[in-house]
């Protein structure tokens, strides 16, 4: 457990988040490689399915980042991602994993190293959950 | 349409627990409209039902099937292969399609991974609403087309009660009257005069108190 590095996915929005990360990124600003970011168009366009195919496929967390509440660039996708992974943690809670494994953060294209502290704080809640995959060594249903 | 609503994922493990091959099979007709059983809920339930055999170390094996429609077997055919394969079958389909399917396959376990809850439409999005108790004998010509049957929570033929809180329910306050909709219903097609007259009590015959139910068309019997 000592040694392990969590797998976490980020859906970073196009207008935003992924902005950011491209600007920690030119500004040297270092957060952890354990994230793979995918860049989608909104996090309006993610659905339950993708968290939990996520997770299915080995993730350890999944950080959903999108715009601020209210500056959405399509004006509300943000705020129907943010119903969206209220569902898919309360169907994760169902399944035997922690909610705190999927996390929705909203964070501004200028905001660099508030992108970088969300990593940092990801990365380090997740791993002292754990690995996803072996959680069968100690719960039962 | 047919309105359903997921089983947890707690149940569903119990239910199943005693197979290893599962097929999750939805039903591309109703439960697909009101988002309970269809192409996205099988993937989505299917992977909780992996998350979960992967973390309580269940051994589930859990393969993924949609159908048009789970209450004909004309489409049931085309499950067939799947079926044979699986060890037991979680239908995503309505209580009807459950039956379907495990009429067809009298050696296969099939279970309800939905809860069906009534007949109804989509109010607004993300809410469905009961509209219709398939009472079997319909009222709805003396009502204005408002069910006081199914709206109405006393069931009452010759309302209102006197319970209603502006135009909301008693019973129920997120629902509004439907005596008070069956009133403002009647004035505006011009049929108040209806309210005058006295209902009799409903024969509840051909409801579910007359036991199971079955139509017969013998103008289309082969």
């Amino acid at each position: 457990m000592e040694n392990f590095e969590p797998n976490i996915v980020a859906f970073c929005c196009h207008y935003c988040a992924y902005a950011a990360a491209d600007l920690a990124g030119s500004s040297r600003i270092q957060y952890p490689p354990n994230v793979h970011i995918i860049r989608t168009p909104c996090t309006g366009r993610l659905e339950v399915d993708y968290f939990m195919k996520a997770f299915e496929n080995d993730a350890d967390g999944v950080l959903v980042a999108g715009c601020e509440e209210g500056s959405c660039h399509f004006k509300e996708g943000n705020l129907l991602a943010k119903r969206r992974v209220n569902y898919t943690r309360d169907l994760l809670s169902e399944s035997g994993l922690e909610a705190e494994r999927l996390r929705m953060v909203n964070v501004s294209a200028a905001s660099a190293q508030k992108f970088a502290e969300i990593v940092r704080d990801m990365v380090e809640t997740v791993r002292k959950l754990g690995p996803a995959r072996q959680k069968s060594l100690t719960t039962k249903p | 349409m047919i309105v359903a609503e997921r089983k947890s994922i707690p149940e569903l493990i119990e239910i199943l627990k005693r197979h290893k091959k599962i097929l999750v099979l939805g039903c591309g007709t109703c439960v697909t409209v009101c988002l309970a059983g269809g192409e996205r809920e099988v993937s989505i339930i299917a992977s909780a039902l992996r998350i979960a055999s992967r973390v309580h170390g269940l051994g589930f094996e859990v393969d993924e099937l949609v159908i048009e429609r789970q209450c004909d077997n004309i489409f049931i055919e085309q499950a067939a292969e799947a079926i044979q394969k699986c060890d037991a079958v979680l239908s995503l389909g309505c209580g009807a399609g459950v039956q379907a399917i495990a009429e067809r396959y009298p050696q296969k376990p099939v279970y309800a991974g939905l809860n069906t809850a009534f007949l109804g439409i989509l109010e607004e999005r993300g809410v469905w609403a009961e509209k219709c108790a398939a009472c079997g004998l319909c009222v709805l010509d003396k009502y204005g087309g408002i069910c006081p049957v199914t709206r109405c929570a006393k069931r009452m033929l010759n309302g209102p009660c006197g319970g209603s809180r502006e135009d909301r329910c008693e019973v129920r306050p997120d629902r509004p009257c439907a005596w008070q909709l069956i009133y403002t219903r009647l004035k505006g097609i011009g049929q108040l005069d209806r309210l005058k007259q006295i209902e009799s009590p409903k024969n509840w015959g051909p409801s579910l108190s007359g036991g199971p139910r079955v139509i017969i068309r013998e103008d289309h019997r082969v």
